[in-house]
């Protein structure tokens, strides 16, 4: 092995030097959580870099519920999971079922509705809130998990259709041709030949919709407000109400909650960035 | 049989008018679903809004309500600056993170957790790390020099400074990827022969790396700049809009009327944002439906 020039320790240098603030600004906010979830309270509000008796007992206490704000947890956390899984369930069909029409059947009209949905993916959604929260009333539907399911999908398809069309572009046309001469229906051609060939970005669609609606704060707030109706980052937020809250359990709830979308993104970095980075921004 | 049409119909018949053929009434059927929730979902609750907003009177009182020309204000600096800010770093980061090292690509996957996690519990994670009393900034402070730290949520500038800082904290992994990936479609060769000729880093900057990632860098800049307008978790859960109404941006002003129950005003302070936003939009919109 030949030693390093001084030259070459000096550029690893300049690249420590910008490496490690990056670390420390991206860490800490996240670092500052973990550190709560596992101090005893006396310990997490005397502002140690480490608690003198680190402890597994918040989370003890919100898996067992054993605080007034936690009452219903798990219910709150099984309403996250079936809103994200019905949001992307839906979001994935409609999406898919889109994609296939404009790009391979070329239904007259594509074109305007995917410009349509391209202008509803860049109207922010925050805009869209307010109406959208009357909108939901006036169906009846305030208070129902449907509300919230419908908005995440009205937020997350056009997104989702963008890209499933970018993606079955590129797949030939003489697939489809070629099948259609083997006598394949329509709905044969769908299921056998494009859903196969889609599926990379499919799951990658998947999942963006998943952790869009499992990440949803302001919609989620506005249109579900019972205590085991809401998801669990309203019970989040609804900790900051009271002054006295005791904020090891919330960051301790606020950390299992970011758990499942960290684990999602890691295990499907693949697909996510293959599929939605390189299309997110077309230059 | 209809099936045989659909080969050579692109020839044989004026393009939109003519008989439809299976596949297309298929090709309807399935696009079907979207429009309804399009129709449902965002036509009728942007006319309705639309509708609601329609009384001059919601407008004279916007410009006469001091919260909503300040959220105005705050709005476009946290625009300017935020965004700006973010871009410029992310531009320089993406170069730091181009590097072949085993560190760097182990400390890029650490570096997008930020992007990865939800913003609530990280951004409430800030929030208390700058409580004046209990936060661990201020008992640092407080170990380090025996005096008591700024109370630093409670003074608008310094809190909207920090609303910007924790949207830059969440949104700057997402950039910095997309223009690494900018980054790495460079040709190398172009570096090489630059290095034999002599080029200083900030030459080669100039002249291979910015020239390539112009259009890209610009096209991020404007998606951000809408993206952003919508932020409102970074300010409603870190201040509130507080101290007294002060760090409100367009995006929690809305939430803020929707609150007291002044329907109509919160449509009317969006109605004043569409303007800079549309133009935005429609330009975005043709950018990627090429």
């Amino acid at each position: 092995m030949k030693l390093p020039t001084l030259r070459e320790i000096g550029t690893e240098a300049k690249l420590l030097l910008i490496g490690i603030p990056v670390l420390i600004w991206t860490l800490v906010p996240i670092y500052h959580m973990f550190l709560f979830a596992i101090s005893p309270k006396e310990d997490a509000f005397s502002g140690k870099l480490w608690p003198t008796h680190p402890t597994l007992n918040n989370f003890k206490i919100v898996f067992y519920q054993e605080h007034y704000f936690l009452r219903d947890f798990w219910i709150q956390f099984f309403n996250s999971v079936v809103i994200a899984l019905s949001a992307g369930a839906l979001t994935l069909m409609i999406a898919t079922a889109a994609a296939f029409s404009i790009s391979r059947l070329r239904v007259p009209g594509g074109r305007w509705v995917m410009n349509l949905a391209l202008f509803t993916y860049f109207i922010p959604a925050a805009f869209l809130a307010v109406p959208m929260y009357r909108t939901m009333g006036n169906y009846g539907l305030l208070n129902n998990h449907w509300s919230l399911i419908l908005a995440m999908v009205t937020i997350a398809s056009p997104y989702a259709i963008w890209v499933l069309k970018q993606a079955s572009d590129k797949l030939p046309v003489e697939l489809d041709e070629a099948a259609t001469m083997d006598g394949a229906t329509t709905l044969q051609l769908f299921r056998l030949v494009y859903v196969p060939l889609m599926m990379p970005s499919l799951v990658a669609i998947g999942t963006y919709a998943i952790l869009l609606a499992w990440n949803e704060y302001l919609y989620a707030f506005l249109l579900l407000s019972k205590d085991t109706e809401i998801t669990l980052p309203v019970a989040l937020g609804n900790f900051l109400a009271a002054d006295d809250s005791p904020w090891e359990l919330l960051m301790t709830t606020g950390f299992i909650y970011a758990l499942p979308p960290a684990a999602i993104y890691y295990a499907f970095k693949r697909y996510m960035v293959g599929g939605l980075t390189a299309g997110a921004v077309k230059s | 049989m209809a099936i045989t049409l659909s080969g050579d119909h692109a020839i044989a018949s004026p393009p939109l008018s003519a008989r439809l053929t299976t596949p297309q009434v298929w090709g309807i059927v399935l696009l079907a679903p979207y429009i309804l929730v399009f129709l449902a979902f965002v036509v009728y609750p942007v006319g309705y809004g639309l509708w609601l907003a329609r009384h001059p009177a919601s407008y004279v009182a916007l410009y006469h309500d001091p919260i909503f020309a300040r959220a105005a204000v705050n709005t476009l600096i946290f625009l300017l600056v935020g965004i700006n800010l973010k871009m410029a770093i992310a531009l320089f980061l993406s170069g730091f993170f181009a590097q072949q090292r085993t560190w760097i690509k182990w400390l890029s996957v650490l570096f997008i957790l930020p992007w990865a996690v939800p913003s609530i519990p990280t951004i409430l994670s800030v929030r208390f790390m700058f409580n004046p009393e209990w936060g661990v900034i201020n008992q640092l402070i407080f170990k380090f020099t025996a005096e008591d730290g700024p109370n630093w949520l409670n003074d608008p500038t310094v809190a909207l400074a920090m609303a910007i800082g924790v949207h830059i904290w969440k949104s700057l992994p997402f950039w910095t990827l997309i223009l690494m990936t900018g980054r790495l479609a460079i040709s190398h060769d172009l570096y090489e022969a630059a290095e034999v000729d002599g080029a200083s880093w900030s030459q080669k900057f100039r002249y291979i790396t910015w020239p390539s990632m112009q259009t890209l860098y610009v096209t991020c800049t404007l998606l951000s700049m809408i993206w952003t307008l919508g932020d409102f978790n970074s300010v409603y859960l870190l201040t509130g809009g507080g101290p007294a109404d002060l760090t409100h941006v367009l995006a929690t002003l809305g939430i803020r009327y929707l609150r007291l129950d002044q329907l109509s005003l919160a449509m009317a302070s969006i109605v004043c944002a569409l303007p800079f936003v549309l133009p935005l939009v429609y330009f975005m919109m043709k950018r990627l439906s090429r």
